[in-house]
């Protein structure tokens, strides 16, 4: 009888370089994306020890982190993130690294541009010292954020030891609703796992629901997935994987296109293969989704009220929920459509693509921002930003009265001035609610492009479903 | 690496779960390009509160930090083990970690120590009635200890161990198999992408 293996085994197994008994795998990596925050001591590192970045030609950098969102040819008011940008530059030179530079139209979030150009394909392994790194997962890869040992690892080696992973299987089955994005499928996997449901595994994803995620849909699922603890998780690619990298710059061209789709085509799970753990929801059964605590797993679908601490399974959530309704400054019990907010965020590696900005300009066409909300748009990609111009996008959102804005990370983690002040409480199209993420006492509240639009406009949230019948 | 063998002290007992490596060390003090410094602005939002565990007196110096589950959740930030390190925490002991905070960990040579839920509640109240309560740790029999009576045995991947015991460092190691890199290059997938056409001339923007 022939092994079985699921996806993630054959991808592995592919690139193992050296295995020994008691220690990690020795894995090989095809792909090393760097960006200004998480690498200059990488790069100090081999300085120090006289050690060359081994193959550039499978490195690619950028700054997205802590660059501005507005005019960048004034000057940046942040002489630390100006030095960072700058040790960046010199360091990519030094290391013939290739750079998508601050004004170069291909600059933005690490996660976005890689795709938009066809460097991120089916079967590679990725890392990159960011922890969503695991959007890459989307084109049947394994892709994992790793810290800044690591990025001088993989620069000097271009491969990682690795422990080998636990498998899991996270199925979506059926129709999504209408109105249902990626986003509210990614929050509720999150809400059912817990988050840390997926430490130490690597994830699938399949089922129905998934299979009919677009490209950009499907990176919005798998850039959450460390937010549920698993560090990756992927889903197989199919024929709208193909579709999506055909004809890209970096994918396979000419007479390579079609032993490069052979190739990937082998790369399913075989029928009979096991996973260590096994999740499954009814994709018709998730409504939009909103978060209303600080970890991205306390969420309820929009419909519901903020839950009882009363209602934890344990005392230990009990207590995390408490602390979490403290900070958030709300009530159990308070309808969620009844919260009202300050902000809103439409942007970063989770909801920065080009259907995103469609969906949320789609919404809310024709409409204004409601009084005292304060809304922006931050596009993924310089190539994002220029195609929603093409379309129009920016003079819809212009006229809603929304910021547009240059791309970059922004308000995601706030790095650059694009910050959040103490209580203000913003719908967010982002990964993260943590405190403080988006600004020292900001509270977030994480939700699709579609549901920050509409609740820019009504200036609390509102179901998606309901709002544009 | 430095040479990680025993920690024996007092312990922050940091009685939350999920501590994300935002709390940790915030994106505001990311921007420095140095692996030092981090430890003053540890726990930045938290420490405002007087009351917080950092900020009591008992506990300082500490080099044991208590916690609960999915400790280091979050970002891959490796500025929060560094600003652990610099504090001067030299092992932290949960009921489970996050990944990559874990891996960080064992490339700095900070200890995460995963023991079950009763045995960190049980340090947990320990530590927070007597702030001067020891903690031994040894990583060589692999195990926590209270005195003579309470002890347990943790778990640890064996070659983490070998490099922590031994300071090595994890790329010298690495390089000593170089002719199996070089190897498997030759024998790598042709059609996998070349990021070298990147190194073009930028395209200014609009």
């Amino acid at each position: 009888m022939t092994e079985t293996k699921t996806i993630i085994e054959k991808i592995w197994d592919q690139h193992i370089v050296r295995q020994e008994y008691g220690k990690p795998d020795l894995l090989y990596i095809d792909l090393h994306l760097v960006h200004e925050v998480t690498s200059p001591q990488a790069f100090e590192g081999l300085r120090v020890s006289g050690r060359k970045v081994r193959r550039p030609d499978l490195t690619l950098g950028t700054v997205d982190h802590n660059v501005p969102t507005t005019d960048r040819t004034l000057p940046n008011p942040d002489p630390l993130s100006t030095k960072q940008i700058e040790v960046m530059q010199a360091n990519c030179k030094e290391f013939r690294v290739p750079l998508w530079d601050i004004f170069d139209i291909r600059q933005g979030i690490v996660h976005i541009i890689s795709p938009e150009h066809g460097i991120t394909q089916p079967g590679m392994t990725i890392v990159c010292g960011d922890s969503h790194t695991s959007t890459h997962g989307a084109f049947g890869s394994i892709a994992f954020g790793i810290g800044t040992s690591e990025v001088e690892h993989v620069l000097a080696t271009q491969t990682l030891p690795q422990l080998y992973p636990k498998t899991m299987s996270v199925e979506v089955t059926g129709e999504l609703h209408p109105g249902v994005t990626a986003k509210d499928v990614t929050l509720a996997v999150i809400r059912e796992t817990g988050v840390d449901g997926g430490v130490g595994h690597i994830i699938e994803y399949r089922g129905e629901a998934i299979r009919n995620l677009s490209m950009e849909g499907r990176m919005t699922l798998c850039n959450m997935t460390i937010e549920g603890g698993a560090r990756a998780g992927l889903v197989a690619p199919d024929e709208t994987t193909f579709e999506y990298l055909k004809d890209r710059e970096y994918a396979p061209q000419g007479d390579e296109w079609g032993a490069a789709v052979e190739a990937w085509s082998a790369l399913t799970t075989d029928d009979g293969a096991t996973f260590d753990q096994y999740v499954t929801l009814n994709g018709a059964d998730i409504a939009p989704h909103v978060t209303w605590g600080t970890t991205p797993a306390q969420s309820v679908a929009v419909t519901d009220r903020v839950p009882s601490p009363e209602d934890a399974v344990s005392a230990s959530a009990k207590e995390t929920a408490e602390r979490s309704l403290v900070y958030m400054d709300l009530q159990a019990g308070t309808p969620i459509a009844d919260i009202a907010i300050d902000r809103v965020f439409i942007g970063s590696c989770t909801n920065g693509r080009i259907e995103d900005l469609r969906a949320a300009a789609e919404t809310i066409s024709g409409m204004k921002v409601a009084d005292g909300v304060g809304a922006m748009v931050v596009p993924g990609s310089g190539l994002v930003k220029q195609q929603a111009e093409e379309e129009g996008l920016d003079v819809i959102f212009k006229n809603a009265g929304f910021e547009w804005r240059d791309p970059g990370c922004s308000m995601c983690l706030g790095m650059n001035p694009d910050i959040l002040l103490p209580g203000e409480r913003c719908a967010s199209t982002s990964n993260r609610n943590f405190e403080g993420r988006q600004g020292a006492g900001g509270r977030t509240h994480l939700v699709s492009p579609q549901m920050a639009a509409a609740a820019a406009v009504a200036g609390h949230f509102v179901d998606i479903r309901e709002f544009n019948a | 690496m430095k040479v990680v063998k025993q920690v024996s002290g007092n312990a922050f007992p940091l009685n939350r779960a999920d501590v994300d490596t935002d709390q940790i060390i915030p994106k505001q003090f990311l921007k420095r390009i140095e692996r030092t410094g981090y430890g003053e602005f540890a726990f930045f939002d938290w420490r405002k509160d007087a009351d917080f565990v950092t900020n009591q007196p008992a506990y300082a110096g500490a080099p044991i930090m208590l916690a609960q589950q999915n400790f280091g959740c979050g970002s891959s930030r490796e500025h929060a083990v560094w600003a652990l390190d610099d504090m001067g925490i030299e092992a932290v002991i949960a009921p489970s970690f996050g990944d990559i905070f874990r891996n960080n960990s064992s490339k700095v040579g900070l200890l995460t120590i995963q023991l079950p839920q009763e045995d960190v509640d049980y340090l947990m109240s320990r530590a927070e009635e007597l702030p001067s309560s020891e903690i031994n740790i040894d990583l060589q029999s692999q195990t926590v200890s209270v005195g003579s009576d309470w002890v347990r045995e943790f778990e640890v991947d064996p070659f983490v161990k070998h490099r922590l015991l031994n300071g090595l460092d994890d790329i010298g190691l690495t390089l000593e198999n170089e002719e199996d890199i070089t190897t498997f290059e030759a024998t790598r997938d042709g059609l996998k992408p070349d990021t070298s056409p990147a190194l073009e001339s930028a395209t200014k923007m609009g």
